[in-house]
């Protein structure tokens, strides 16, 4: 390329990532200013975190949200890896169309769907078997698990179709039975995967705004909610806090996971490199090439 | 763990090992994803009744009777009010264009970052998906933030002279196309990314090396070889760009009425639940082409992983 082409090229992804971060970065700045309007730059205060402390209506939410994210993820992660080992596995079935259908459909389709569609189940369900009795955690819980199963059921997939088969197929033959095979051989090998869906599921459910607002009941009213009722009034400081909150710990997550893994790759690579020097001693002197 | 040998595997009269592991997440499936449809068209042929649930039976017993009634009221009702008609025309066109937006923006941003140096590759990458995964709902609010009349574009635009009253940026169509394009952004850049991070890059250099012009090599080589990932990032932005609700609220105008909003506002306000459930069988109908083709793209190229 040109030398023009270059700097235009790289004052297109200057402009890209401002238009990406600006936003953010103006959520921290105005969470720590001290005017209640929100546009007149008065001076640094922690007034908004100060009273993010004494707002109960926001903790409980808070609370009800990070409860919920953590199960909808354990549960993602058993239920999607499943799917993930099923599509992997066994390519054709009785059905296998449909069942893969259904499990790439909920990456595209509008939430508002799925969610009237899932409280109509429920509300079904209470009619004819007496279950679940009115909304609350367990109804957003599986509407929250239907929303992450698909991304941990691709990734896990992806990851077992990269996977050396030769490795399941000697554990077969030499006498192990399905299941043994499954969690010896199998679940170590994808347990990266099942890591990045678990945090991936955690980040969906804290986030999800469409189907807890049809899923949630009275008393368990989430975080986004609270969040999006406030929006909708006008403007809320304190959402700038909170908000600054959320992109601390999200980011630091997200950046701490890639750098671990990124170490790890690093780590199994030399294991491998060592094991393979060990294992013929003629290997030590061919020297490897990069 | 001594597990037992393949042999004794299987119990006798039960089906084997790999019937249980396909039928139980199977099960799972259609009673949560495939029943909730099948009872969204059921109750779509109810009529609304002022009980809880708020919907008739179709079937009812009643004096030694047992009648079957579907009820056409709310899809005629969608057909005939021009509400329904302009929120779904309206939706469409605005998914339309957020998606051509993202891929005119996403595909020279895909291309520059797949061909940048392997360090620099991933954390550039790692900038993309960054904002993605943090809360989309405070990422709108700051786009409320900077819209707004008193907001930080207005100061600019004030400061650097260009208007001297504030421009309305939002609660209109630049601020909901704004948010659109923001958010559903990194749906387009990663699939693109993938393919083209992949593609042999000797295919464009002999073309090159032919004596191809470079707007030759693009459109007859690097375009072509990436149509997959344009396929799979158009309709990862378009489909759910359809059913929007969170920043046409926040963001468009009233005049932008979209589909999302309207069976929210049926759902919650009015308490029609058979006409929101036959907007929502109208609206699967709608995508249900788009769907299909996802389906297949991502069946045969696995685009999302």
């Amino acid at each position: 390329m040109t030398g023009l082409g270059v700097w235009l090229g790289r004052g297109f992804l200057t402009l890209l990532f401002l238009f990406f971060y600006l936003p953010i970065a103006s959520v921290i700045f105005y969470s720590f200013n001290a005017s209640a309007l929100a546009s007149e730059w008065t001076g640094f205060s922690l007034h908004w975190y100060a009273k993010l402390l004494d707002d109960h209506e926001l903790l409980d939410a808070c609370r009800i949200s990070l409860v919920l994210a953590m199960a909808t993820a354990c549960s993602s992660v058993l239920v999607g890896a499943w799917i993930g080992y099923v599509l992997a596995t066994y390519r054709r079935f009785v059905g296998s169309g449909l069942f893969s259908a259904m499990v790439n459909a909920p990456l595209v389709l509008p939430e508002v769907i799925s969610g009237i569609s899932l409280l109509l189940l429920f509300v079904s369900l209470e009619q004819s078997l007496g279950w679940p009795q009115g909304r609350g955690m367990a109804t957003m819980w599986i509407g929250h698990t239907m929303l992450c199963i698909s991304y941990v059921a691709i990734t896990v997939q992806a990851r077992l179709a990269s996977m050396d088969r030769s490795l399941t197929e000697a554990a077969r033959d030499l006498g192990a039975a399905p299941l043994r095979v499954f969690f010896d051989i199998t679940l170590p090998l994808i347990a990266p995967s099942l890591f990045a869906g678990w945090v991936l599921s955690f980040t969906i459910s804290l986030d999800d705004v469409i189907m807890s607002a049809f899923l949630s009941g009275p008393d368990t009213t989430t975080l986004p909610l609270v969040l999006l009722s406030r929006m909708r009034l006008g403007l809320n400081p304190e959402i700038n806090a909170v908000g600054t909150l959320i992109i601390a710990v999200v980011s630091t997550g997200v950046v701490g996971n890639s750098w671990y893994l990124m170490h790890r790759e690093r780590a199994q690579a030399r294991l491998l490199a060592q094991a393979a020097q060990a294992r013929s001693p003629r290997a030590a002197q061919i020297p490897v090439s990069a | 763990m001594t597990g037992p040998t393949p042999s004794t595997w299987r119990f006798p009269g039960l089906p084997g090992g790999r019937t249980w592991a396909i039928a139980i997440p199977f099960v799972f499936l259609l009673v949560f994803f495939m029943l909730p449809f099948l009872l969204v068209l059921k109750i779509s042929f109810a009529q609304s009744a002022m009980h809880v649930p708020p919907y008739t039976a179709l079937l009812q017993y009643q004096d030694q009777q047992l009648s079957f009634l579907l009820s056409l009221e709310s899809y005629i009702t969608i057909f005939s009010d021009d509400i329904y008609f302009s929120a779904y025309a309206s939706s469409v066109k605005v998914a339309f264009f957020t998606t051509l937006v993202c891929l005119v923006v996403g595909y020279p941003a895909a291309w520059l970052i797949a061909s940048a140096r392997p360090g620099l590759r991933e954390l550039l990458l790692m900038g993309v998906v960054l904002p993605f995964w943090t809360s989309y709902l405070v990422r709108i609010y700051a786009w409320v933030g900077i819209l707004k009349d008193q907001g930080l574009a207005n100061r600019l635009l004030l400061w650097s002279g260009v208007t001297d009253t504030p421009v309305q940026l939002m609660h209109n169509t630049t601020g909901l196309y704004m948010g659109m394009v923001y958010s559903y952004l990194p749906y387009m850049v990663l699939p693109l990314y993938a393919f083209l991070v992949k593609m042999d890059r000797s295919l464009p250099e002999a073309a090159r090396d032919l004596g191809a012009q470079p707007w030759e090599v693009f459109f007859t080589v690097t375009l072509p070889l990436s149509l997959p990932g344009i396929t799979a990032g158009c309709l990862l932005v378009f489909i759910p760009s359809v059913g929007e609700y969170v920043i046409p609220e926040l963001l468009g105008s009233a005049s932008d009425l979209m589909i999302g909003r309207v069976m929210w506002s049926d759902f919650f306000n009015s308490i029609a639940w058979p006409l929101a459930a036959a907007a929502t069988g109208v609206m699967v109908a709608l995508l249900l082409v788009p769907m299909v083709w996802f389906q297949r793209v991502q069946s045969r190229t696995g685009a999302v992983a």
